[in-house]
């Protein structure tokens, strides 16, 4: 070989043609290769799932039966137990051997109810402990803080209980998933019973709790009585956290109102009950009527919390154990036998979201997140405890059914203390996504 | 009228809490010197006894019967209260009653655990500075309270008012003004017995010989102790008394809050608040500082007066405070050299 003809300019197109040559594959396999891409793609033989639950704090019990669905969902995902919902939910391509072959681990963190702590929480999960997704939490504050820094990381969140219309509305992200229903359904779903027990010349008065998704549910409930007829005499902001809520309620004796609306949760709803019904609202007779109280979001173990002031409040809920299908059957069974209580509807929308999520990725084949987001988006399904349920592709906010509740007169024991009023069909809460705004925004992978 | 008079009976009740928290960290600052963020926890303690007391009444005989099944298909539990199974009436009826008659049982625990709290930790720290007395008294707050949380969990755990003390009494007939204001019968017990402990605490330290000793210890510890008086084990005593105070008040308080393990921290601030207020180290200011600022806090929330200033309900303490500091440095009752140094 002759080296007189080596010079720059040959070095140059050798080299050119030789990075074209190396290159042309890579335009075969770049899907291959965007795949490793996506965040925390399982490398062994195990996929690692991140639970993000309060823990401590005000919503800790509620946090704690979160936890045990979650351990419930990866058990039977696993192969182990009696497959709980697994053996009800159609179509599923979920086979009880892991997902995608591979077993399923968890890590967990401690919420505390607090967007910060739930943010970083789930950052250490992500970025130390390798989730490839984020699960739980009780809190819509905290829901739409932790899915804006999912979207940040690629990762996806299926948020647990979550009830503000803003997480599927003008805060929701393409990689955030809510099975729960919203305030928006609970008004929809509330205010026909509500004309029709208490009749449509009433007079409410809010109380709401000073937070996102107080306001979205004072918003929904005024949208749904004044479509009754109902007139709202004041809707007065209470702070979050309120122990002694006396020096509200006394304005609402005098108000001339005859419907006192308690847009609180949690702790909020226990202490306002409790108190609305010491200072003897639901003794008075106003404007020729009986005083009434109404709990549009029902939890069953704040419920415990209020003890006798339940009796006969309306309120809704997005599942109830005692729902009479095959799927709620299995689920209430497994976990009873479980843990010796019943799973609250916080229990059942986390058990549900690690399911779907896990079907998901068996659907798409991969763990790779715009696969698993299109998987998701427009899925159509059933045997989980709420009839016919459709994953909404235009905001990802689960629709199907949800239930009017009552507090008991007489329970059996601390488990028994709501009845199921009315199961509202899917197609009574349907609703344009486009009234709550937002933007989904990009699925790009990302990485981490 | 009616709505102004409610506030006024609602400020009061809510005052009657603040002034007998107060109360209690006022005794404990102006004899030992130490800022005791631990105090709000004591009154949680208070009542978790009358929690435990409740459930004491209701430890129950567990009968498994095969022949009937929970939902998920396990045997049921056939639960019967050992206390109405073997006392009958009295048995029923001192479940009804079991919050006040908890103070039973608060009173020498509360007792123990103030002793106990000021001998092994709270004595160590009389010579540091009160940082370092706010950082241990606070982190051993958040120790009690997650001990708490471990027995009773974090929901709120409702305690039963007397049946006949559960409804709502008619203030305005009492008055002659008519049917219309009605407020609720537990809360008025609960400011007649919060004005009965401060009258107690007050008898105690202006008419018996040991709160003689007291006040003279708080005024000049020195002198107290070169007359031969042992004034440590005094405090130690007033400690107790301090805790047994904020017990009581947590344990009739139960019904009107449904207490869970965090019901401390939320007085706590706005104890500190009043006692600032009231002037540090003042026992009468403490009280008419309570009474004040609960008042205060419920006129603040009527929608009059929000329609005026919005959120002030949520600001008023902490904006009375300013001012009142800021004319008084003292505080309204305060003594001169009190935390001056």
């Amino acid at each position: 070989m002759k080296f007189e003809n080596v010079n720059r300019r040959f070095i140059l197109k050798s080299g050119a043609a030789l990075g074209v040559g190396l290159a042309a594959p890579m335009h075969f396999i770049r899907g291959a290769y965007a795949e490793d891409m996506s965040c925390n793609m399982p490398k062994g033989d195990t996929v690692t799932f991140g639970w993000n639950v309060p823990l401590t704090g005000a919503y800790a019990d509620e946090g704690a039966d979160e936890l045990k669905a979650f351990q419930l969902a990866v058990k039977h995902l696993n192969g182990e137990g009696d497959g709980g919902m697994i053996a009800t939910m159609k179509p599923t391509a979920l086979k009880g051997n892991g997902i995608l072959g591979k077993k399923v681990a968890y890590v967990q963190s401690d919420s505390q109810t607090k967007s910060d702590a739930a943010r970083d929480g789930a950052k250490r999960m992500v970025e130390r402990d390798g989730a490839i997704m984020i699960s739980g939490g009780s809190s819509s504050g905290v829901a739409v803080a932790v899915q804006g820094l999912c979207q940040e990381l690629g990762i996806i969140f299926m948020s647990g209980l979550t009830h503000s219309n803003d997480t599927t509305g003008k805060d929701k992200k393409r990689y955030g998933f809510r099975h729960f229903f919203n305030a928006y359904q609970s008004g929809v779903a509330l205010g026909p019973v509500l004309g029709q027990e208490y009749g449509k010349e009433r007079r409410a008065y809010h109380l709401t709790a000073d937070y996102t998704w107080g306001w979205t549910q004072e918003e929904s409930m005024k949208a749904a009585t004044e479509k009754l007829g109902w007139k709202t005499v004041a809707a007065v902001r209470t702070p979050l956290g309120a122990a002694d809520f006396s020096q509200y309620i006394t304005p609402v004796l005098n108000s001339g109102a005859d419907v006192l609306i308690l847009n609180h949760y949690g702790k909020d709803m226990v202490n306002s009950l409790t108190q609305s019904v010491q200072f003897g609202l639901r003794d008075k007779q106003v404007n020729g009527k009986k005083f009434e109280i109404v709990v549009p979001l029902f939890s069953e173990l704040m419920a415990q919390g209020a003890g006798d002031a339940v009796k006969g409040i309306y309120g809704t809920g997005n599942w109830d154990w005692k729902l009479d299908d095959d799927a709620t059957k299995a689920f209430t069974k497994s976990f009873g036998a479980e843990f010796g209580s019943p799973p609250s509807q916080a229990a059942h929308t986390c058990y549900v979201q690690a399911l779907l999520y896990a079907d998901a990725c068996e659907r798409a084949g991969t763990f790779y997140a715009p696969a698993v987001i299109k998987a998701l988006e427009g899925f159509e399904f059933d045997g989980m405890g709420n009839g016919k349920t459709l994953y909404r592709a235009e905001d990802h906010q689960c629709m199907k059914s949800c239930v009017v509740v009552k507090g008991k007169e007489n329970p059996k024991d601390k488990f028994d203390l709501m009845e199921v009023v009315k199961v509202v069909p899917r197609e009574e809460l349907d609703y344009d996504p486009a009234i709550f705004g937002g933007e989904l925004g990009p699925s790009d992978p990302k990485q981490c | 009228m009616d709505a102004l008079l409610l506030q006024v009976l609602n400020g009061l009740d809510k005052g009657g809490a603040y002034a007998l928290i107060a109360l209690g960290l006022t005794l404990v600052f102006g004899t030992l010197g130490v800022v005791n963020f631990a105090h709000g926890a004591l009154f949680m303690l208070g009542a978790f006894c009358a929690v435990t007391f409740n459930r004491l009444l209701n430890l129950e005989s567990v009968v498994i019967d095969p022949a009937q099944k929970t939902p998920w298909g396990t045997p049921l539990e056939v639960r019967t209260p050992y206390v109405e199974a073997w006392l009958g009436d009295f048995g029923a009826f001192l479940n009804d009653y079991s919050v006040p008659a908890s103070i039973v049982l608060a009173v020498p625990v509360m007792l123990a655990i103030g002793i106990v709290m000021e001998r092994g930790l709270i004595r160590h720290f009389y010579k540091r500075p009160h940082a370092d007395q706010i950082l241990v008294t606070f982190g051993l707050a958040i120790i009690i309270q997650e001990i708490i949380k471990h027995f009773f969990g974090a929901n709120p755990i409702p305690q039963p008012a007397p049946e006949a003390f559960g409804g709502t009494v008619y203030v305005g007939e009492i008055l002659g003004m008519g049917q219309t204001l009605a407020y609720p019968w537990w809360r008025i017990v609960y400011l007649f017995f919060s004005l009965a402990v401060i009258g107690a605490v007050f008898a105690f330290l202006q008419f018996t010989t040991y709160g003689m000793v007291v006040r003279a210890g708080m005024h000049d510890r020195q002198t107290v102790g070169f007359l031969g008086i042992d004034i440590e084990r005094r405090f130690t005593v007033v400690f107790g008394l301090a805790a047994v105070i904020a017990g009581v008040a947590g344990v009739m308080y139960t019904p009107i809050v449904p207490p869970d393990y965090h019901m401390g921290m939320e007085f706590l601030v706005l104890s500190f608040v009043v006692v600032v207020v009231g002037g540090m180290g003042s026992l009468g200011g403490a009280v008419v500082a309570g009474f004040l600022l609960g008042i205060l806090q419920s006129f603040a929330s009527m929608n009059e007066v929000k329609a005026i200033i919005p959120g002030i309900d949520h600001v008023i303490i902490y904006l009375v405070a300013v001012v009142i500091l800021l004319t008084l440095p003292r505080g309204l009752l305060g003594r001169k050299g009190m935390m001056e140094d």
